[in-house]
């Protein structure tokens, strides 16, 4: 948040996997100027490298779970909210951090303009969620939670401070959920209004909120100390070439399918391929828990056979009609069809005919359309069955 | 067959569609439509082969001779074929054939080729409806049918 300063080498955050320090190469003098280098003779064993690159690694595996989470939309899109141009309006991540006993402020509420104790915040949901025009159409699931949660934060840490929230519906479904946004409201009197915001500008160090009370019918002017955008969640980006890579479909929004959505959750289409958390959708914490660990189950589960089920839909080649064209090797993407050698019984070769490996065969049936003598079908989508299907019509 | 002959009589065509879709995009997302209780026009009939590079340009005609007024092929997006490259070979041999289309006589407005992915469900309920208007007012389709009963 640009708040506090950190040292050259770091933990990311306290509760980051690895749990390990890092250096941070763009400001380490030895790195970019090979003077100092101090840490390395006072480490032991000797753990730190400055010559290490970046490498590729390969490996062989035999499962994949995509797990690559979500980032949020860049508020600069909402230009009527002052994100980035008043220093004061932050995201509900950034506010996170904040209230963070290892924020920048130790945990201690202080706006980012002066470092002054907010009294009055405003908190605005749905800021790119359910709205097409603007942002997305999805709701973004997680964020009246975590506004209800943040009013409480910061009343538990501001006695006197008071919070508005300006929301489109307020969707606690979930267990406890709903109680729990009423503890902030009535509890902690966190100040609720159905309505949006239309502008967002500085006056004389506070930061004004216009907005509409659909409830009470009346136009509000809130002067602000601070303020909270609930951004909406959307794909990482790049999420579109990861999953051409992997061979897994995503939808518009670059979130990933489900083999099923009620029945395949954590499948993919692509065997061995798993998927679990906010790359397939916006999800909170405990859902994401109970799909990273369907997720590595169902990898234990493939793991705990002998052997590998697989589909029954393969190619076979009729070898009386095959005539060696090889149209059907060039247009197989799995390399999966052979060359046979047909041989009389001296052993002389009389010609090479295709064989399919069934091994390799995914049966996508690519080289059936592809084989001009017809020698070639796909069990489970025969031509004939294929003709059988039109006419019964 | 029969419908047709019933539907002439009551004046009202109702066409019917053959939609030829793969399993992995398409298929899961006429599916999706399905499980989502979205409602179309019931006049597509749907064959579901692995890919579209399955389809063998003669299940097209072959679609016809069994009295289909419209054709509909439809996969994945390029690039998101489940077999990698399965729709780029359909794409590649449906320009070919399309060109013959005219030549054999086949109004080329009863043939159809889009991409839906599985969560598409919307892209493929506007499709159905789209096509089957479009070859209703094309009526039947009675050259190819009639092919198809002399055999
Ligand atoms: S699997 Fe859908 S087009 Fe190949």
């Amino acid at each position: 948040m640009g708040m506090a300063q950190r040292k050259v080498i770091y933990t990311p955050f306290p509760q980051a996997v690895p749990n390990i320090p890092v250096i941070d190469a763009a400001n380490c003098p030895k790195i970019q100027k090979d003077k100092c280098g101090a840490c390395a003779s006072v480490s032991d064993p000797r753990c730190i490298d400055f010559k290490q690159q970046d490498t590729v690694i390969t490996e062989d595996i035999g499962a994949i779970i995509v797990a690559t989470g979500y980032q949020l939309m860049p508020n600069e899109r909402f230009g009527e909210y002052g994100y980035g141009k008043i220093k004061d309006v932050i995201s509900g991540l950034q506010f996170e951090r904040l209230a963070s006993a290892s924020g920048p402020t130790g945990g201690e509420i202080r706006r980012p303009s002066d470092g002054k104790t907010p009294k009055n915040v405003v908190f605005i949901q749905c800021v790119g969620s359910r709205d097409e025009k603007k942002g997305v159409s999805y709701c973004s699931k997680i964020c009246c939670m975590y506004t209800a949660k943040h009013t409480m934060l910061y009343k538990h840490k501001v006695h006197d401070g008071q919070s508005y929230v300006f929301y489109m519906d307020i969707r606690a479904g979930g267990k406890r959920y709903e109680e729990f946004v009423r503890r902030a409201i009535e509890h902690d009197g966190a100040m609720y209004l159905r309505g949006r915001v239309s502008r967002v500008y500085e006056r004389d160090g506070k930061v004004i909120v216009q907005g509409a009370d659909t409830l009470s019918g009346n136009q509000v002017e809130i002067e602000a100390d601070m303020v909270v955008l609930a951004t909406a969640i959307v794909s990482r980006e790049g999420a579109d070439t990861m999953a051409q890579k992997l061979g897994i479909g995503y939808d518009k929004y670059k979130f990933y399918n489900e083999y099923h959505p009620k029945l395949k959750p954590v499948e993919t289409v692509t065997a061995g391929i798993f998927l679990a958390g906010t790359c397939v959708g916006p999800m909170d914490i405990p859902e994401s828990v109970s799909m990273g660990s369907a997720a590595a189950s169902k990898v234990l589960a493939l793991f705990s056979n002998d052997q590998m089920a697989r589909e029954p839909i393969t190619a076979n080649v009729n070898r009386t009609t095959c005539n060696g064209c090889w149209d059907c090797l060039v247009a197989c993407p799995y390399s999966a069809i052979e060359e046979d050698a047909v041989k009389n019984r001296q052993g002389i070769v009389l010609k090479m005919l295709a064989k399919v490996n069934e091994g390799v065969c995914q049966g996508c049936g690519v080289c059936v359309a592809a084989c001009r003598s017809k020698s070639i079908d796909l069990r489970g989508y025969t031509d004939e069955q294929v003709y059988a299907a039109l006419a019964a019509f | 067959m029969s419908s047709h002959t019933q539907h002439e009589q009551t004046g009202g065509f109702e066409p019917k569609i053959v939609a030829f879709v793969c399993n992995w995009c398409t298929y899961a997302g006429a599916d999706l439509a399905g499980t989502s209780r979205m409602e179309y026009k019931p006049n597509v009939r749907i064959i579901k082969l692995p890919c579209t590079g399955r389809i063998d340009p003669l299940f097209i005609i072959k679609a016809f001779e069994k009295g289909a007024d419209g054709v509909l092929v439809s996969g994945c997006h390029p690039g998101d074929c489940h077999y990698t490259t399965g729709n780029y070979h359909a794409r590649r041999r449906w320009i070919a054939f399309k060109n013959l289309m005219d030549f054999v006589g086949i109004d080329s407005q009863r043939l159809h080729f889009s991409w839906v992915s599985a969560s598409e469900a919307i892209k493929w309920v506007d499709l159905v409806n789209n096509i089957t208007d479009e070859v209703k007012k094309l009526g039947p389709f009675v050259e190819y049918k009639s092919l198809g009963d002399r055999q």
